[in-house]
């Protein structure tokens, strides 16, 4: 059994790497057709955790929206405005870089030892009941159904939001 | 040692479920591949291939020596890490729905309650690796290509969802063998007719196949997203295609005719795959038989067929059938 636990944990550390690359790609690449396809494999990743904290209905949701549906509909957008030759202009210069990095880099790393140091952390709690899929059904439209429905109503909002600027722009057009 | 013999049933168990994934991948291409020219010929009134072997049989083996002999070209234009990305990409989820597939009672790697699940959130990969692969290339023809699929595989894939949510509201689980094990007396399709044709439609469609190979129209965008690969960059994505036709028609099997359910056989725990594949085969060459007869629709056609017709029926569907197991 103890091998089954040494291969966990370096799956586990492989998503964890994924994750981070995948974010630091995302953010770093000159191309916006990287980045996008750096935050697919930061998504990824994370479903990859999904599954190593035992959730298998959540990672494959995760792959299955944010890959699947969110992912792509980023890159045609994306695919509508670049080629690969057209790389984003570049807004970091090189003259004050070494000071730029520190004054950012102080500030940030001054609050996050204190906060480190002031949190205590505990171990979080073994999973309380069954996580299988009518678990998580029953919990969603039972005990937060409430926060469920408004998710849905923001979505409807988002949905109807686009709609009209969609068609705002259509109707400018004509007339 | 003693660790290792421990886990060793398991280590063998993934091993076997690997590589008979790897045989159905590679096996099953050549025999489409090789099906699909001659049945075209037929349809056509001519032989197809029959210089290689009897008939032809050696055709397709001749084809893949071909394909890896030559070089792969990337364009100079072209982004160069996510050209050569994105075959791998096409390529390699389709193993894993494989694992879930009930062949026969037995015959199955593992058996997850999410078994659906699995095979939707790997499909959808797939699509990623053609707008890669379309973008990349860096040519207004794969760009087009890439578009057209995408288009269209997101508006079918909600007709697709749509009927297959009827069986399991029947069926009330996302496990593959239960839902095999709910049509012991009658198959489903007898009862939801319209979410199996709804479903054979969306296929058509999910696998860019004509009538709907808008994304690869050769009259229209010279082979759409793969107009720049070759070899077996190439053939990957052509592996690809041939693997996920095997997965839906393999889903439409579990879903509509019953699975490995048929007249029993000795050693039917086992055996019953020779009656699933029979059913997997029938649909696919219905597939291959539609492909060959009927040309190819217009994009807005296509389109509008989805969201008007496709998509309102298959609620319609849902809802009675929603309707009738709550009453019933």
């Amino acid at each position: 059994m103890i091998v089954y636990k040494y291969i966990a944990e370096v799956l586990f550390y492989a998503l964890v790497i994924l994750t981070f690359a995948g974010g630091i790609m995302a953010v770093r690449s000159k191309l916006l057709m990287h980045a996008v396809l750096g935050l697919a494999a930061t998504l990824f990743g994370v479903a990859g955790l999904y599954f190593h904290l035992g959730s298998p209905f959540l990672a494959m949701m995760q792959i299955l929206i944010y890959v699947g549906a969110v992912c792509i509909i980023i890159v045609l957008g994306v695919m509508l405005g670049n080629t690969p030759d057209q790389l984003a202009a570049k807004h970091l210069t090189g003259r004050n870089l070494p000071l730029a990095l520190l004054a950012c880099s102080t500030g940030f790393i001054a609050l996050f030892v204190a906060t480190i140091a002031r949190t205590e952390f505990t171990v979080a709690t073994e999973k309380v009941g069954d996580m299988s899929i009518e678990f998580v059904g029953e919990s969603l439209l039972l005990q937060y159904c409430m926060a469920f429905e408004l998710v849905s109503v923001l979505l409807l909002t988002a949905i109807l939001g686009a709609i009209i600027l969609a068609r705002g722009g259509r109707e400018e057009k004509s007339s | 040692m003693e660790i290792f013999y421990s886990i060793l049933p398991e280590l063998i168990r993934i091993v076997v479920c690997a590589v008979c994934g790897a045989v159905i991948v590679f096996g099953n291409a050549l025999v489409m591949g090789y099906a699909e020219r001659k049945l075209a010929g037929h349809i056509m009134l001519r032989p197809g291939p029959m210089e290689v072997g009897p008939h032809g049989i050696y055709q397709l083996v001749v084809d893949g020596l071909k394909l890896m002999g030559k070089q792969l070209v990337v364009p100079a234009k072209a982004d160069p890490l996510l050209f050569r990305f994105a075959p791998l990409l096409a390529f390699a989820p389709v193993f894993v729905p494989l694992l879930v597939i009930p062949f026969s009672s037995k015959l199955q790697g593992f058996d997850l309650d999410i078994g659906l699940l699995v095979i939707l959130a790997l499909a959808s990969i797939n699509l990623l690796a053609v707008l890669i692969g379309g973008w990349s290339s860096n040519n207004k023809y794969s760009l087009f290509g890439a578009f057209r699929a995408v288009s269209q595989n997101v508006a079918y894939e909600i007709p697709m969802l749509l009927s297959l949510l009827s069986i399991i509201f029947m069926t009330n689980t996302f496990s593959l063998k239960a839902v095999v094990a709910a049509q012991s007396p009658v198959w489903f399709i007898v009862i939801q007719p319209l979410a199996f044709l709804i479903y054979l439609v969306s296929i058509v469609a999910e696998t860019n196949r004509a009538p709907f190979d808008l994304p690869e129209a050769e009259s229209e965008l010279t082979a759409g997203f793969h107009t720049e690969y070759s070899g077996m960059s190439f053939s990957l994505f052509v592996l690809g295609e041939y693997a996920n036709m095997f997965i839906v028609s393999s889903v439409a099997t579990v879903f509509f005719l019953g699975g490995s359910s048929g007249i029993p056989l000795p050693y039917f725990e086992y055996s019953g795959i020779i009656w699933f594949m029979l059913k997997v085969y029938t649909l696919m060459f219905f597939l291959v038989w539609i492909r060959w007869t009927y040309p190819r629709t217009r994009f807005d056609q296509l389109m509008n067929f989805c969201w008007k017709y496709l998509i309102p029926f298959a609620l319609v569907n849902l809802l009675i059938t929603v309707v009738m197991v709550k009453l019933l």
